[in-house]
């Protein structure tokens, strides 16, 4: 495998990308489409947001993506690697190596101080922290001085902090962020969505997000709009009030109001 | 209540079963102990009832087969009654038949391939061949094949000892006795079996012609052993009974048929209750354990179901409804576990009547016995134990609050963990007292306090170890990160995330391992003890002795006498008696010959030891506080004796007993001569190889007797104590499997309770592999923590109770640390096959459900 890719490595300009995409869930009557015949580019140092109304698809979209579920037919591309040959131990390897998370509920381990939580899958992966980029990751977020203290001692917007400074600091080739901001207050929110615009721009990573908050995806540089299962439309260069007019649309609540 | 409760039973099944497992187990063992000794007993009398005649007569105070059957005790009483006796018993109203019985309990029949044939330290009777009938009339030795012994050089033998030896009809038969001819040669004339069960519970059965057996046994005399009296139809055995008494000489007792059964059951009975006692103290710590481990699960759920509980108390259930379901649930569990236990309980029964019928004591075809008492315990115990574990957390499940329901995360109200800390140091040192208490002073009731003090301080340990963990488990698990990087931080951190449970599941292995390690001491102490006085005491260059325990013939010690470079030989016979009223081991020697053998430590008096005379050991006459010129009652078959002590010598294991007489006071009290050991001390100049194959030479006829040099002789005296430690470490085995069963139990549902972050660490990059890694690792911490306690327990328990029996013969303290770092080892051991399971299901965790579960 090569080295984790920094924003310059390579010519290839998608970080990751699916073709033809299904994802089906039980048979016959009781059967659910979730993904159908999603294709999707996501460019490197790009910030790409999902978005979507309930039961869309985003998650599934996300996590057959991020290597957590596997597609009923399809491929998904992370880098040059294809993911539905691989085994488990590669696709952890993989999500070890390549991929970083971001979760709505955090996720941090409760016994882990929060230098622990920021190092876990260096440390998993039994390698040494870049002492100056975990530097410029912890500043970047602004954990300095919360750095030996447990999860249980933090506030949310710091637990979010302490989650998103762990995705980024093995320089994944991706990121994928699952509601980033579903759980802290507008205030939190908007420091964690600020920060991760920042490490797009100064850093070069590749950010995806899946939302339903049109706030947060005007952070990003790019909106992915996804009903029952299908990409049905892109934005770029979002505002919240673009956003949230594309949405109307799809929501069949807010046409017949 | 009732129906949700059950449902809920039945939503756990795996869980109960578990912690019903426990019970099973130790309900097992009480109701295996039961049954087999009911099966024993009934097979004993079914035996006893067919041996003997409807009025027996013997010398006055003789112990009958009692004495010997299945216990070590040496008797060597070969008194008998005269020949004159059946021919004035012949003459009675009520006697229809009188026959003389002779008989021996150290003839032993030498298979074809040169060994013993023996059963386990069940005696080899010799006997003369008589038709004479017992009490129903029928003559429990049938022939089955040949034809009874008609004269000299003809014997017959039980069919299974016949076969055991692979001898056949007209094979010449190779006999060895204690009488004065050690050697006996005879043809196999025939085979006989013994009464309607067949079954002579291990001993084996040589038959003479009546002349023959006096001649061989009993040195010729015309006299029997017992005569044996079968009533006319319509006398009662009481009857004849009287009708005899009225005619006997002095010196001679009569006994029922009944009597004599009842009296040699009882002293089998009493034999072999070492073994009911080792089950029942079995079942003991498995219950005991067992209760920690019911405590631990039955929290667990009840942790679990808070939410539950508190939407029962929100719906308007009472606080006495809320610990009334969790009982029920306990009762339930406690009556299935114990129906379980009783079923393995007649399991455990049965493979105990196959393990003695392999070791020789065949019990006969007899099915298991199975009284309602039994079964009533079983029950009893199984309920009580499951309900009275249950209790804590059944009390603490009500008092969750209403409003909880409302909530997502709660904690259960629990005691601070200060309160259980204090509770548990005053418990602990009040065990600690009772314990020092029931060892040190004297206590007219030192068991029980013994036994209440250790449990009291096990409890209070149990009850200080959430406070022990933290400290214990970051030692053991100090290399952790070091040597696992991550995975073994982890792991470290999440033995130590709820030290309560992580003790209470370590305190099952705790109680297992203190016991196992406090035996471990003692009997290591007891090995070390028995070396250095073996060492101290015995000068003997070389020991003849009997290794079924029997006493040998007195020709060896003469043949030794003549062989060239023997300097001084010395014999000791032992015989079991009675000192000061109470039944002892009796040692008859001769103090100048036994003085060059051993130190013989003469404390206080002298040596020269008369007929009248006694020598006692210090403990005893500290005991009984006799000095030299007091008078000590000694009992021997003949009756007893008021003997002069006439010194006192420090106890000295070549003695073997705490009185010595002289070898004319033992035939005085009845006893024939026959050696249990010969002492033999070369010249200074002598050639000892040549020493040693003269002996070997001497006794190679004799394949019971055999010699051994000190070291030898040494380590054969320390057999029965690994014997005993080896059963201790069966112990071992079931205590490791209940604590087994314990940490399964928590990290299955620690894994349950941390399915998020296990589904956290596998999305971003945990292998399965280190997965497993970091819930085996946890459990080894776990165990490790039972472990340490434990075996720290248990050295203070050893330590305690050396320092208590120093004085009865326990001088060395000797701590096994080998034994006991291999203890530590196997609960690693165990930590790692406990978390096989939990490990196996945390690593199958679906990544994604696993993070996407609320």
């Amino acid at each position: 495998m090569t080295d984790a890719s920094g924003p310059s490595a390579g010519p290839d300009p998608t970080a990751a990308r699916a073709e033809g995409l299904w994802k089906v869930y039980g048979a016959g009557d009781t059967q659910v489409v979730a993904l159908n015949d999603v294709s999707v580019e996501f460019g490197r140092s790009r910030y790409t947001a999902i978005m979507g109304p309930s039961g869309s698809g985003k998650s599934t979209l996300m996590h057959c993506m991020a290597a957590l579920d596997s597609a009923t037919s399809g491929r998904v591309y992370v880098g040059d690697t294809e993911l539905t040959s691989l085994g488990d131990n590669e696709l952890t390897r993989l999500r070890r190596d390549k991929i970083g998370f971001i979760f709505q509920a955090y996720n941090l381990v409760p016994t882990l101080t929060a230098r622990e939580n920021i190092t876990l899958p260096i440390d998993i992966a039994g390698r040494k922290a870049d002492a100056e980029w975990f530097d410029t990751v912890v500043s970047t977020v602004g954990l300095g001085d919360r750095l030996d203290h447990k999860p249980s001692e933090l506030s949310g917007g710091q637990q979010q902090r302490v989650a998103c400074a762990r995705a980024l600091v093995s320089r994944p080739d991706i990121v994928f962020a699952d509601e980033p901001t579903g759980n802290l207050d507008s205030h939190s929110g908007a420091e964690v969505l600020g920060f991760l615009r920042r490490s797009v721009r100064e850093f070069g990573q590749t950010i995806v997000m899946v939302t339903h908050d049109p706030n947060a995806a005007s952070y990003s540089d790019r909106v992915l709009f996804l009903v029952d299962g299908r990409i049905v439309d892109e934005m770029a260069e979002p505002t919240a009030e673009r956003v949230l007019e594309r949405m109307k649309g799809f929501d069949p609540v807010s046409r017949v109001s | 209540m009732l129906r949700v409760t059950l449902k809920t039973l039945v939503a756990r099944k795996v869980r109960l079963a578990m912690s019903a497992l426990a019970i099973v187990l130790g309900v097992a063992f009480v109701a295996g102990s039961y049954v087999f000794t009911d099966t024993l007993d009934s097979t004993f009398e079914e035996i006893f009832s067919d041996l003997h005649g409807d009025v027996i007569v013997r010398p006055e105070g003789s112990r009958g087969l009692s004495a010997l059957v299945g216990s070590d005790a040496v008797d060597n009483d070969t008194r008998t009654v005269p020949a004159s006796v059946v021919e004035q018993l012949v003459e009675l109203d009520g006697a229809r038949r009188v026959d003389g019985v002779v008989e021996n309990r150290s003839v032993f029949v030498v298979g074809s391939d040169g060994r013993v044939v023996s059963g386990g330290g069940a005696p080899g009777i010799g006997a003369n061949w008589s038709d004479a009938p017992n009490t129903t009339g029928e003559a429990p030795l049938k022939i089955t094949t040949g034809r009874p012994p008609a004269g000299d050089g003809e014997v017959v033998l039980d069919a299974r000892t016949a076969e055991l030896g692979g001898y056949g009809l007209g094979d010449t038969v190779h006999l060895v006795t204690s009488a004065e001819q050690a050697e006996i040669e005879a043809t196999l004339v025939g085979t006989a079996t013994f009464g309607e069960s067949a079954s002579l519970a291990g001993a084996t059965l040589a038959l003479f012609e009546t002349s023959t057996a006096q001649r061989l046994l009993l040195a010729g005399a015309d006299a029997y052993s017992t005569i044996t009296i079968a009533a006319r139809d319509g006398v009662s055995q009481e009857q004849l009974r009287s009708e005899v008494e009225a005619v006997i000489p002095d010196g001679l007792e009569v006994k029922t048929g009944a009597e004599t059964s009842n009296e040699t059951s009882d002293g089998l009975r009493e034999a072999l209750s070492f073994f009911t006692t080792f089950l029942l103290i079995f079942a003991a710590v498995a219950l005991f354990v067992g209760t920690f481990l019911i405590l631990n699960t039955f929290s667990i759920l009840v942790a679990q179901r808070s939410q539950e509980m508190a939407l029962f108390r929100a719906l308007g259930a009472g606080r006495r409804q809320v610990t009334r379901s969790v009982l029920v649930e306990a009762f339930v569990v406690g009556l299935l576990g114990a129906t379980v236990g009783l079923v393995l309980g007649l399991v455990v029964a049965h493979l105990l009547k196959l393990a003695f019928s392999a070791f020789g004591l065949d019990l006969g075809p007899g099915g298991l016995v199975v009284e309602p008492r039994t079964v009533a315990v079983a029950y009893g115990v199984g309920v009580t134990v499951t309900i009275a574990a249950a209790y804590i957390p059944a009390r603490r499940a009500a008092h969750v609050s209403p409003m909880a329901a409302m909530r997502d995360d709660i904690a259960l109200p629990q005691a601070p963990r200060s309160l259980h800390a204090g509770l548990g140091g005053v418990l602990a040192i009040v065990g600690a007292g009772l314990l020092g208490a029931g060892l040190f002073l004297d206590t007219p009731l030192p068991t029980p306090l013994v036994g209440a003090g250790i449990t009291g301080v096990f409890l209070g340990i149990a009850l200080l170890a959430p406070v022990l963990a933290a400290p214990i488990v970051r030692v053991v698990a100090m290399g952790y990160p070091r040597i696992f990087g991550t995975v073994g931080r982890l792991a470290r951190e999440n033995a130590l995330r709820n030290p309560r449970r992580t003790a209470a599941t370590a305190s099952a292995l705790m109680v297992g391992l203190a016991l196992v390690s406090a035996m471990a001491v003692i009997g290591e102490s007891t090995n070390e003890s028995i070396d250095v006085a073996f060492e101290d005491d015995l000068t003997a260059d070389f020991v003849v002795s009997n290794a079924l325990g029997q006493p040998f013939s007195t020709s060896v010690a003469a043949g030794v006498d003549g062989l060239d470079g023997v300097a001084q030989v010395a014999q000791v016979r032992w015989q079991v008696g009675q000192v000061a009223g109470q039944d002892a081991n009796l040692a008859a020697l001769d103090p100048t010959a036994f003085s060059a053998a051993a130190n013989l430590d003469i404390t206080e008096g002298g040596t020269a030891l008369g007929p009248e005379d006694v020598l006692v050991s210090s403990a005893l006459a500290g005991r009984e506080g006799v000095h030299v010129g007091d008078r000590l009652t000694v009992g021997l078959p003949a009756g007893e004796r008021r003997l002069r002590v006439v010194g006192v010598f420090a106890d000295n294991p070549a003695v073997g007993s705490e009185v010595a007489i002289s070898f004319d006071t033992l035939a005085a009290g009845g006893i024939s001569p026959a050696d249990s050991f010969v002492y033999v001390v070369t010249e200074p100049d002598a050639d000892v190889a040549a020493v040693r194959a003269g002996l070997e030479k001497l006794t190679s006829a004799l394949p019971t007797v055999t010699v051994k040099d000190q070291a030898a002789f040494t380590e054969e005296q320390r057999a029965p104590v690994n014997r005993l430690l080896s059963l201790v470490y069966a112990l071992l085995g079931l205590a490791v499997l209940i604590a087994v069963l314990g940490i399964v139990n928590t990290l299955a549902l620690s894994v349950m309770e941390r399915t998020r972050e296990v589904g956290l660490l596998r999305a971003v990059g945990m292998t399965r592999r280190q997965l497993r890694a970091m819930v085996r690792w946890e459990s080894v911490a776990i165990a490790l923590l039972g472990a340490v306690l434990g075996i720290a327990l248990g050295v203070v328990f050893g330590v305690a109770l050396q320092s208590a029996l120093s004085d009865e013969g326990l001088e060395v303290l000797a701590v096994p640390w080998a034994r006991l770092a291999a203890f530590l080892v196997l609960a690693a051991l165990v930590g790692v096959l406990a978390a096989v399971w939990p490990a196996r299901r945390a690593a199958k965790l679906d990544v994604l459900r696993a993070i996407t579960t609320e």
